[in-house]
C-alpha cells in the first residue's frame, strides 16, 4: 500500500496540452475515482501514473518514491484495462501467474498465489481455458485476479466495466467495491459513469478539458457541485438548470415567474445566473417533499412519463426550459395533465450565467 | 409445408452446384501439378505419347534412379542443388523475417509520417518483373564478384522479400492490441521482454504465413537465379532443371522427378506451418 501524489502534472503532446498542472493527494487504500466526459485527459492522467505515458511536466509519487522516470514495472502497480488485454496465448492460470515468473518466482510460490486469485475471484475452474474461451464477466476477473496476485502498491482501473452488459456491470461493480474491501490497496479507477463513480469511490476527482474541477466525497459532490458542469455531470437524471435573473431579491425566470431567493446562496441584484435543481427536489403535490420551510410552488404540464416502478420522471416545460421532475408513489399521468409542483428551495442551486460557478455561500 | 420442401431442394441443388463448380475449378488448377507428379513415374515414351496416354500403364522410379546416377546416365547432382536451395531460402527467409519484423513492428506502433507513401514504395519495387532486374544485378555482382555465391543469391531474395513481410507483418502487428504490451510492461516485463513474451506469440501465426511466403518465393525462383548462379556453387534446384533440356532433347521424365522433389520440402514445410496459420488463436484475449 502506498499513497500517491500528483504536483503540478502535466502533459502535452507537442504543443497541444491535455493534462493542465493537476494536483492530487491519494491516501493508503483510498478508492479514488477520475471522472469526466470523454477526452478530459482522465485516462492520460491514469496511464500517466501507471507509466506508460511520459510526464511532461510536474511530479507523480508513489509512496515515498518519486516516479516520473521509472519505467511501469518497476513502479509496483497493477492495471486493469478497458479490454481487459489478457494474453490470448496463455491458460488463465499463466495469465495470472506472468507477473510472478517474470519475477523469477519459484513454482510452488507462484502457483500458491494463483490460487489464492483465483479464490478470491472464483476463477478456479477456469484456470486451464484460454481467454478466448471466457464470457465477457469471466475475462473481466481474470484481468482484476491478474492485478491482485502481486500485491502491488497501487491498482489501476481504466474504465474497466464499460464493455460489459448493463447487467453484468452492476455485478461487477459490487465485486470491485468488494476486493477493496478485501484485499484493501489504493485504487484509481477511471470511468466516465458518473453512477460508477458514485458508488465506488471514496472520494471523486472530477475533470474537464485537463483541469481538476472538483474534489470530493460523493455526497459532497452531488450536494455541492462547484459548477453547473459538476451539478449537470454527477447525479441522475442531471440537475434541471433554467436562466433567471435575480431582481427585487426574487428569483425571476425566463417567463417571469417569481421564485423566493432560496437560502444559503449570494447573488447580487440584477446578477444573470442559472437556478439548478434536482428531478429529486421538484415533485407533483400530493406525491411530494416532505414540507419543509422554503417550498415554492408552480404549476406546470406533463410532457411526457417516464414510469420507472418505484417512482415515475415527468418532463414538463418550465419558462420555457425542459424539466425533469420526480414523482414517488406515482399514479398514471396523462400527458398535457397540468400538476402542481412543489420545489425545496433550500436544495437548489445557483449558479452565475458567466463563468457556471456555484453561488452558494 | 410445400414451399419448406422446395426451399430444401434448391438449397440441395445450390450445395450441389458449388461442388461441382469447386471440383472443375480444382481440377483445373490442380491437374498441372499432378501430371508433373505422375509423368515423373512414367517410362519416357507414354509422356510423349500422341495422342495422350491418360491412364498409365506401366509406373517405376526409372527417373528417380537416373536423376541421382552418374553423370553419363542423366544424372545431376540433385543434393548438391537441393544443399543450394535450402541454404539460400532459409537464410533468405530467416534475414526477410527479422527485418520483416522490425520494420512491420514499427510500422505498426508508431506514428511514421509519409507511412502510407512508404508502402506503396516498397510494393512498387514489387512491380519490377524480376528479369528486369537481373541484368543489372548481373553487371553489379559481377563488378563487385558474388555471382554465383550463396551470399549474392540471399541479397537478392531478401530484397525481394523485405517488402512484403514488412507489409504482411505490419497487418498482423496492427491486430495485436497495444494494450497487451502494456499491461505486460505492468507485469514487470522490459519492452524487450513484453515484446517477445507477449507480442510475438500473438502475431506468431502471421509472421509464420509470411514466413512460409518468404521461403517459397526464394525456392521456386528462377529468372534471376538463372542469370547469377552459374555452377554447382549456387545453383539451386529451379535451376537445376534446365541441366535436363539439352540441344535436341527435353527429359520431361527426369525434370518432373526433380520438380517433385522441389514440391515436397514446400509441401512439408506448408503442412508443418499450417498448424500456426489456424486463425482465431489470435483472438479472445481482448473485449467480449
Amino acid at each position: 500500500m502506498a499513497e500517491v501524489v500528483l504536483r503540478d502534472v502535466v502533459k502535452t503532446y507537442g504543443a497541444l496540452p491535455v493534462v493542465h498542472a493537476i494536483n492530487l493527494d491519494i491516501a493508503h487504500g483510498e478508492f479514488v475515482v477520475l471522472v469526466g466526459p470523454s477526452g478530459c485527459g482522465k485516462s492520460t492522467t491514469l496511464r500517466m501514473i501507471a507509466g506508460l505515458e511520459d510526464i511532461s511536466g510536474g511530479e507523480v509519487r508513489i509512496g515515498d518514491r518519486m516516479v516520473n522516470d521509472l519505467p511501469p514495472r518497476d513502479r509496483n502497480i497493477s492495471m486493469v484495462f478497458q479490454n481487459y488485454a489478457l494474453y490470448p496465448h496463455m491458460t488463465v492460470r499463466e495469465n495470472l501467474g506472468f507477473s510472478l515468473h517474470i519475477a523469477k518466482r519459484s513454482k510452488p510460490e507462484i502457483a500458491k498465489a494463483v490460487a489464492e486469485a483465483a479464490d478470491i475471484l472464483s476463477l478456479t475452474p477456469l484456470l486451464d481455458r484460454k481467454p478466448g474461451q471466457l464470457s465477457g464477466g469471466q475475462r473481466q476477473r481474470v484481468a482484476m485476479g491478474r492485478a491482485i496476485v502481486r500485491h502491488p502498491d497501487v491498482f489501476l482501473f481504466d474504465e474497466p466495466l464499460s464493455n460489459l452488459d448493463a447487467k453484468l456491470r452492476t455485478q461487477m461493480r459490487v465485486e470491485i467495491k468488494r476486493l477493496h474491501q478485501k484485499v484493501g490497496t489504493t485504487i484509481i479507477y477511471v470511468t466516465h459513469d458518473q453512477v460508477e463513480a458514485m458508488t465506488l469511490a471514496d472520494r471523486i476527482v472530477i475533470m474537464r478539458d485537463g483541469h481538476i474541477v472538483q474534489i470530493g466525497t460523493p455526497l459532497e459532490v452531488f450536494e455541492r457541485p462547484v459548477n453547473s458542469f459538476v451539478a449537470t455531470f454527477i447525479g441522475s437524471p442531471p440537475m434541471n438548470l433554467m436562466p433567471a435573473t435575480v431582481t427585487g431579491g426574487a428569483l425571476r425566470l425566463a417567463d417571469g415567474t417569481a421564485l423566493p431567493l432560496p437560502p444559503g446562496l449570494s447573488a447580487h441584484e440584477g446578477q444573470a445566473v442559472q437556478f439548478g435543481v434536482r428531478a429529486d427536489n421538484i415533485m407533483p403535490e400530493g406525491h411530494s417533499l416532505p414540507p419543509t420551510a422554503h417550498m415554492a410552488h408552480v404549476d406546470m404540464p406533463v410532457t411526457l412519463t417516464e414510469p420507472l416502478g418505484t417512482e415515475t420522471l415527468l418532463f414538463g416545460t418550465l419558462a420555457g426550459t425542459e424539466v425533469q421532475a420526480k414523482m414517488l408513489n406515482p399514479r398514471p399521468v396523462r400527458t398535457g395533465e397540468v400538476l402542481r409542483f412543489g420545489i425545496a428551495l433550500d436544495k437548489c442551486h445557483l449558479f452565475d450565467a458567466e463563468t457556471g460557478a456555484s453561488l452558494r455561500v | 409445408m410445400d414451399q419448406g420442401r422446395t426451399h430444401r431442394i434448391r438449397r440441395r441443388l445450390l450445395k450441389g452446384g458449388h461442388f461441382l463448380g469447386l471440383f472443375l475449378a480444382m481440377s483445373i488448377i490442380c491437374l498441372p501439378g499432378l501430371w508433373v507428379v505422375l509423368n515423373s513415374f512414367r517410362p519416357t515414351v507414354e509422356i510423349m505419347a500422341k495422342p495422350p496416354v491418360w491412364i498409365p500403364t506401366e509406373l517405376n522410379l526409372d527417373h528417380y534412379r537416373a536423376m541421382f546416377g552418374g553423370v553419363g546416365e542423366g544424372g545431376v547432382p540433385v543434393l548438391t542443388y537441393f544443399w543450394n536451395s535450402m541454404i539460400i531460402s532459409l537464410t533468405s527467409t530467416a534475414i526477410a523475417l527479422l527485418v520483416g519484423m522490425a520494420g512491420g513492428y514499427a510500422f505498426a506502433r508508431h506514428r511514421i509520417p509519409g507511412k502510407a507513401a512508404i508502402f506503396v514504395g516498397l510494393m512498387v519495387t514489387r512491380a519490377v518483373p524480376g528479369v528486369a532486374l537481373s541484368l543489372p544485378l548481373f553487371i553489379l555482382f559481377g563488378r563487385i564478384g558474388i555471382i554465383d555465391t550463396h551470399f549474392g543469391m540471399i541479397l537478392v531474395y531478401v530484397a525481394l522479400n523485405v517488402p512484403f513481410t514488412i507489409w504482411l507483418i505490419d497487418g498482423f502487428f496492427r491486430q495485436v492490441p497495444k494494450e497487451l504490451a502494456e499491461a505486460a510492461e505492468i507485469d514487470g516485463c522490459t519492452r524487450w521482454q513484453a515484446f517477445w513474451k507477449v507480442e510475438f506469440p500473438v502475431a506468431r501465426a502471421g509472421i509464420a504465413s509470411a514466413g512460409i511466403f518468404a521461403f517459397l518465393t526464394s525456392w521456386n525462383e528462377y529468372a534471376l537465379a538463372s542469370q547469377l548462379t552459374r555452377s554447382l556453387n549456387s545453383k539451386t534446384m529451379p535451376v537445376g532443371l534446365m541441366d535436363f533440356t539439352s540441344q535436341f532433347t527435353l527429359n520431361w521424365g527426369g525434370m518432373c522427378a526433380l520438380a517433385v522433389l522441389m514440391i515436397i520440402p514446400a509441401l512439408v514445410l506448408t503442412f508443418l506451418v499450417q498448424k500456426h496459420l489456424i486463425a482465431g488463436l489470435t483472438f479472445g484475449g481482448v473485449k467480449g
